[in-house]
C-alpha cells in the first residue's frame, strides 16, 4: 500500500471527489480539447486570457483521480500567472513526473505540484498527469486540434 | 453447438466438475508462476490476450530449432516437413470448428485481418450504393470499422442492431432491420466488452431466411464454447489465435467453400498465384488465393498445438468449469457495495466489466496490478457500446479455464481495497 499511498496522495484524492475550476468557463477566448485513448479520458480546458496573464481558467471532462486532480491543481496554480509562467511550471511538472528515482525537487519552485511526485513510480500514468498539461499547451498556443497523449 | 447452459447442467459441483483439476491445468502454464510486485500473478486479462500453455511455447521452440523453412516452395526436406506441419495446422484448425474441408480454413493474422479480408474481398465483390449491412451495438472496434471503409467505398449503408441494459441483443429489432437491401449480416459470438453469448445460430437463420449471409466475430467465443461452423452454418467465421492459447500474429477465417472460389483475392504477393505474366496472372486455388506471402508459419503450427492441448483437456469440461467460476465471481463482485456489472445477459462468458462509484477504472488497474492482479481497463476497443451503458470506460476481468476461485476472491479482496482508499 506505501507506493499506493505515493501516488494517491490525499491532495489527489481530495482533488479527484471535489475539483476545483469544474466547469464551462463564460468568456473564455481560448480552448482546447486532449485526449487519452489508452483509457479514454477526454478533457476540455478554457481559458479567459487579458494579454499574456491568464486572468480565469476551468476545466471539464471525464478521467481518473491523477488526470482529473492534475487539471484541478493546474488550474488553481495557474490563476494571474502568465503564458511564459505557465510554460516554465509545465516544463518542472513534466520533469518531476518523469524524473528517475532519487531526484529531489525545490519545494518552493513545485508548490502543490509536488503532490504528483509520486506518479514517476507508475510510468503508466504519467500520460494521465501530463494531459491537462499538454492541453493548456495546446490553448495557450491556440492550437484547434485536439491532443492526444499517443 | 452446446451452450454452456447445457453443459453446466452436468456439472457435479458448481465450479468443480468431475475431470477437471485445475491446478494440473495451471502446471501447464509457466507464466502463472510468476511474481508481481512481490504478489503472485492473478492473471484475470485473457480476453486481451491468453497465456499460453508449455506444449505450444514447445512447439514453437521446435520448429525454430528443427523445423524452420519457407512452405509451399522448396523440394527439400524441411520445406517439405514445414509445408507438412503448416497444413496439418489447418485441417486441425478444421476439425475444431467442424468445418466440412480444410480448404475452408484460411490463415491471416487475426481476427481484424479476418474481418477486414471478408469486407475487402466478399464485401467489395456484392456490395453497391443503397446496400445495407447489419452489425450489432456490441461490436469490438474491428467488426465496425472495416464495414465503415466499405460503406465509404461503396456507398452502401451501416445498420445497427440495439441492445437491452442487460446487454442483450433486440431480435425483434434485427428482425425489422433485415429487408430486401440487406446484403450482409456482421455479429459478434460473445462480446468482449459485456461478455453476452449471442444467439448466433438464430441470427444466422433469420440472416439466411432473407438470403443474407453471415460473419461472425468469434474472436472471444473460441476460447470459450465449442464451435461447430456446420451446426451454425455461418458463411464466415473469423477467430484469433492468440485469445485461444496460440502465439499472436496468427487467426483464421473459416468461409464456406463456394463462397471463397467466388471471391477475388484479398492480397496480391507470392504464394497466392498459379502462374504470373505482366499480361495475365492467374490465381492459386482456395485457400491459397488468399495467403499472398510467407505465412506465419510458427504461429499456425503454434495453434494447431493449442487446439490440440485444448481438445485433450476437453472443450465440455472447460465451458463447465467456467461456468462455475463466472457464477462465483459475479456473486463475488455483485456484493461489493457500489460496484455496478456492465453486462448482465442470461447467456454469458466469463467476462466482467464494472464501474466502481467515484473511482475511475484506471485508478482501479493500477491499483488491482500493485496486488498482482492484471484487469484492463478502458473502453476495451468497443466505444459504441459504452456510450449505450453511459460509461466511458469500464474495468474488466476476463476468465479462462486457468484462473481458480481463489483468484476471484483475491481481486473482490483487491476491489475492496480501493473502495476503502478512494472511500
Ligand atoms: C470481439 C473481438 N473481435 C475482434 C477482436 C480483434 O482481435 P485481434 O486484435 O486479435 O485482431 C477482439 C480483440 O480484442 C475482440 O475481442
Amino acid at each position: 500500500m506505501s507506493d499506493l499511498r505515493e501516488l494517491y496522495q490525499e491532495v489527489i484524492l481530495d482533488h479527484n471527489k471535489r475539483p476545483r475550476n469544474f466547469q464551462k468557463l463564460e468568456g473564455a477566448n481560448r480552448t482546447a480539447e486532449g485526449y487519452n485513448p489508452l483509457c479514454g479520458d477526454q478533457l476540455m480546458v478554457y481559458l479567459r486570457m487579458e494579454d499574456d496573464m491568464i486572468k480565469d481558467i476551468s476545466f471539464q471532462g471525464s478521467g481518473c483521480a491523477i488526470s482529473k486532480a492534475s487539471a484541478s491543481i493546474m488550474t488553481a496554480t495557474l490563476k494571474g500567472k502568465t503564458k511564459a509562467e505557465a510554460e516554465v511550471l509545465f516544463e518542472t511538472f513534466h520533469k518531476m513526473v518523469t524524473a528517475d528515482l532519487g531526484v529531489t525537487f525545490d519545494q518552493l519552485e513545485v508548490g502543490k505540484l509536488a503532490a504528483f511526485s509520486g506518479v514517476r513510480e507508475f510510468p503508466v500514468r504519467v500520460k494521465c498527469a501530463t494531459l491537462p498539461w499538454h492541453t493548456l499547451h495546446a490553448a495557450l498556443e491556440g492550437k484547434r486540434e485536439a491532443v492526444s497523449t499517443e | 453447438m452446446r451452450t454452456i447452459n447445457e453443459l453446466a447442467a452436468q456439472e457435479t459441483l458448481r465450479g468443480r466438475p468431475a475431470g477437471f483439476d485445475v491446478e494440473r491445468v495451471r502446471q501447464d502454464f509457466p507464466i502463472l508462476r510468476q511474481q508481481v510486485h512481490g504478489k503472485p500473478l492473478v492473471y484475470l486479462d485473457s480476453a486481451a490476450t491468453s497465456q499460453k500453455p508449455q506444449v505450444v511455447i514447445d512447439a514453437v521452440t521446435r520448429y525454430y530449432q528443427a523445423e524452420n523453412s519457407n512452405v509451399h516452395r522448396g523440394i527439400h526436406l524441411l520445406s517439405e516437413r514445414a509445408t507438412e506441419l503448416f497444413e496439418d495446422a489447418r485441417a486441425k484448425v478444421a476439425r475444431f470448428l467442424n468445418a466440412s474441408d480444410a480448404r475452408e480454413i484460411i490463415f491471416v493474422r487475426g481476427a481484424t485481418e479476418g474481418i477486414n479480408l471478408v469486407a475487402q474481398s466478399y464485401g467489395k465483390m456484392s456490395l453497391k450504393a443503397g446496400d445495407e449491412i447489419i452489425i450489432s451495438a456490441m461490436e469490438h472496434h474491428s467488426n465496425i470499422v472495416p464495414w465503415q471503409i466499405l460503406c465509404q467505398e461503396t456507398g452502401a449503408a451501416l445498420r445497427v442492431i440495439p441492445i437491452n441494459d442487460d446487454g442483450e441483443l433486440l431480435m425483434d429489432e434485427f428482425k425489422k432491420l433485415l429487408n430486401a437491401r440487406t446484403r450482409l449480416v456482421s455479429v459478434v459470438h460473445v462480446s468482449n466488452a459485456l461478455g453476452t453469448i449471442n444467439p448466433v445460430k438464430q441470427i444466422i437463420e433469420m440472416a439466411h431466411s432473407h438470403g443474407v449471409p453471415v460473419v461472425i466475430d468469434g474472436a472471444q467465443a473460441a476460447p470459450h464454447l465449442s464451435v461447430d461452423v456446420r451446426a451454425l452454418d455461418c458463411d464466415f467465421y473469423v477467430l484469433s489465435g492468440h485469445k485461444l492459447f496460440a502465439p499472436t500474429g496468427i487467426g483464421i477465417v473459416f468461409g464456406k467453400a463456394h463462397l471463397l472460389e467466388a471471391m477475388p483475392p484479398y492480397q496480391g504477393g507470392g504464394d497466392m498465384i498459379l502462374s504470373v505474366t505482366f499480361e495475365r496472372t492467374l490465381y492459386n486455388v482456395v485457400p491459397f488465393k488468399f495467403e499472398a506471402g510467407t505465412p506465419h508459419i510458427a504461429g499456425a503450427i503454434g495453434l494447431g498445438a493449442a487446439i490440440d492441448y485444448l481438445t485433450e483437456v476437453g472443450l465440455d469440461k472447460i465451458a463447465a468449469y467456467e461456468r462455475g467460476l463466472l457464477a462465483h465471481a459475479t456473486d463475488a463482485l455483485a456484493a461489493i457495495p457500489g460496484l455496478r456489472i456492465i453486462g448482465t445477459a442470461k447467456e454469458k462468458a466469463g467476462i466482467l466489466s464494472f464501474v466502481l462509484d467515484g473511482v475511475h477504472p484506471h485508478d482501479i488497474g493500477t491499483i488491482l496490478d500493485q496486488d498482482g492482479i492484471a484487469i484492463r481497463t478502458g473502453h476495451h476497443c468497443a466505444q459504441p457500446v459504452l456510450q449505450r451503458f453511459g460509461v466511458p470506460a469500464t474495468a474488466r476481468a476476463s476468465l479462462a479455464f486457468y484462473n481458480t476461485r481463489e483468484e476471484i476472491d483475491a481481486l473482490a479482496r483487491a476491489i475492496h481495497k480501493v473502495t476503502t482508499l478512494f472511500g
